[in-house]
């Protein structure tokens, strides 16, 4: 063993290896089974999640960094992965019927699936740039993948285009911003860069905040903030659903751990600096995305000008930069993990036939026949749009108080606004399953779309009717994240 | 007095071959034809287009080919500095060779190896699979 690395560091990496040899073991069952098996593929799959989850709990949050201090295995890093993880097994159960829909074979999508969560893993626990960058890598690339995957669909082919040359171009941006700090601090380790730049005078001021702005730059694309967001309407609605869905809340929150990590973990100096890019990013996402959201008439593009806005109502979370921003911030993603899956399950229940089903028009009189599954969309886009008792209301409530409490009174009202603003295309899906005829083949309604509905439903009235022990897990979490920042420069 | 030497090299190597082109073009005999203007001429008449579809089994192949390819590139330095990194970088190397491995063992059995007709059951699958939703 090579030195700082012994046994002991290895079984804490046990989730990472369970999901690397399950993942390698989907690959092989697809090229050994004789038939396009979907069911037992995708089965095997959820399979290699539940050990990976045992996995997690088994190692828990140990608080140490192995590996010579290239992961942190703390409770922030648990929290996203349990996080990616849910938001990787939903995902999976409702791939199930939509690639039966579209008669596409589960192998390397199910493998492709997992190759993500395994990125996401290492991008959740990363303090070290290089690590994180590959985390950041895997993912991308399986993404990228996944999102061409419908390859008689010229829409997914321009999406896989499109997000290719977009994230390469957007990780080339990242990557510059990386390898300035390392000039300037000599070392790719966030607490060595910590320590470098506690005095920003000494190594370089104006070039220390170009690093930043890339580095920023870079990591808005993949969260999708305004003005970085051109990609994401049409990947989102090229993409096949489910993707749509992973991309949408498992890049995001694990593009949001890694941002957290980088700004408040290696750049507490230069705090002020990054606030000031964050609250402007935050606004411009939030307006623009909801005043775009406003006009679309596909709901996957909707969604898409949706989740930019989301991007701008966490950006609050890591303006104000305080343990209950930060823990508001986790308590928001994980409730946008469960409304948004569930959201995207009722848009695949939707396609059917020769229908992709992606038009607000199509869910027209939804409620005449499959009234379940308009009360669960109902109660999905209320927390999309923050109404109580909702999970969304907690969350809204929870990040907009942290900014006022962070005397960033401004950017609460502004995001009160936008939220209001929001109701109005929400409510725009609702009224077309109420009052609006039926047209076009029945719904059907298949069992493992049934699980997911019902599991994101619950989660999302759960979590809001009792939020407690989620506050406490995500306290925990952004406490251990431990940083110089909480000492109020302002 | 060493770098002397390299660059008269470097003089006589530029002067040969612009002394030779001017030479060609003052005392060559020029009778130029549609033919010959053409690039890449070899004296017959071009026929159809040099942008031809080429199958998608060559890009893949090509693909494999990087893949393999890196893993050389991994290969060598590993082995010239196989007793630094004894058993540790045995296990590393051996790991990084049997996650590529099971690679190879997907794309064979999916039938990216097969030239001709497909001669495994998966590959058969999925050839059967395209052409249903070709047909569809």
């Amino acid at each position: 063993m090579p030195a700082g690395f012994s046994p002991s560091e290895l079984a804490y990496l046990l989730p990472e290896f369970v999901l690397t040899l399950g993942a390698l073991l989907v690959l092989l069952a697809d090229a050994f089974l004789s038939r396009d098996r979907r069911g037992a593929v995708i089965g095997l799959s959820l399979v290699v999640l539940a050990a990976t989850g045992a996995a997690l709990a088994w190692v828990g949050a140990p608080h140490q960094t192995i590996a010579r201090g290239l992961l942190s295995m703390d409770a922030f890093g648990l929290f996203f992965k349990v996080l990616v993880l849910v938001a990787a097994a939903l995902t999976l159960l409702m791939s199930g019927p939509y690639l039966a829909a579209e008669a596409m074979p589960a192998g390397a999508y199910s493998f492709l699936v997992l190759a993500a969560t395994l990125g996401m893993f290492f991008m959740a626990s990363g303090v070290e740039l290089i690590t994180i960058f590959i985390g950041l890598e895997t993912m991308a690339v399986a993404f990228y993948i996944l999102a061409g995957l419908l390859k008689p669909n010229p829409r997914s082919n321009e999406a896989a285009v499109k997000y290719f040359l977009l994230g390469a171009f957007s990780l080339g941006i990242l990557l510059y911003g990386m390898s300035l700090l390392y000039g300037l601090t000599g070392s790719t380790n966030l607490g060595t860069i910590a320590a470098a730049v506690a005095n920003p005078a000494a190594v370089g001021r104006p070039l220390l905040l170009v690093a930043v702005i890339l580095v920023v730059a870079g990591l808005a694309f993949k969260i999708a903030a305004v003005p970085f967001h051109m990609w994401a309407p049409d990947v989102y609605e090229g993409a096949p659903t489910p993707i749509t869905a992973f991309i949408s809340v498992g890049s995001k929150a694990a593009s949001f751990a890694m941002l957290l990590r980088i700004v408040v973990l290696g750049l507490p100096s230069m705090a002020e600096e990054w606030r000031t890019l964050f609250y402007v990013l935050s606004v411009l996402s939030m307006t623009a995305g909801n005043i775009a959201a406003l006009t679309q008439t596909n709901l996957k593009r909707m969604l898409a000008y949706s989740s930019i806005a989301h991007a701008g109502y966490l950006l609050i979370g890591i303006v104000a930069a305080t343990p209950r921003g930060i823990s508001a911030m986790l308590i928001y993603l994980a409730v946008y993990t469960l409304m948004q899956l569930g959201a995207f399950g009722i848009l695949v229940l939707m396609r059917r036939g020769d229908s992709a089903g992606d038009e607000i028009q199509d869910l027209n009189g939804l409620f005449q026949r499959q009234p379940a599954a308009a009360v669960a969309m109902l109660v999905f886009l209320l927390s999309l749009g923050g109404i109580p008792p909702t999970a969304g209301f907690m969350g809204k409530f929870w990040l907009f108080g942290a900014a006022v409490e962070a005397g960033y009174v401004w950017l609460a009202v502004v995001a009160v606004l936008n939220s209001v603003v929001s109701l109005y295309y929400y409510l725009r899906v609702v009224v077309a399953m109420w009052t609006r005829e039926p047209e076009g083949l029945e719904p059907r309604m298949r069992p493992a779309l049934a699980l997911t509905l019902a599991l994101a439903l619950a989660g999302t009235l759960v979590l809001g009717l009792y939020p407690r022990p989620l506050f406490d897990l995500a306290e925990t979490s952004a406490k251990s994240l431990g940083s110089a920042v909480w000492a109020p420069s302002r | 007095m060493g770098w002397l030497g390299l660059l008269i090299m470097t003089g006589l190597g530029l002067g040969f071959a612009v002394v030779m082109i001017l030479l060609s073009s003052l005392l060559g005999p020029k009778n130029p034809t549609p033919e010959k203007l053409a690039p890449y001429e070899c004296g017959m008449p071009a026929v159809g287009d040099a942008r031809e579809r080429q199958s998608v089994k060559f890009y893949l192949v090509a693909m494999v080919f990087l893949l393999f390819d890196i893993e050389v590139a991994f290969l060598y330095p590993w082995a010239v500095a196989l007793r630094d990194l004894g058993w540790t970088g045995f296990v590393q190397i051996v790991t990084f060779f049997l996650i590529l491995v099971v690679g190879y063992i997907y794309i064979w059995r999916k039938g990216v190896l097969d030239w001709g007709p497909a001669t495994t059951s998966a590959a058969r699958a999925a050839a059967r699979a395209m052409r249903e939703r070709n047909a569809a």
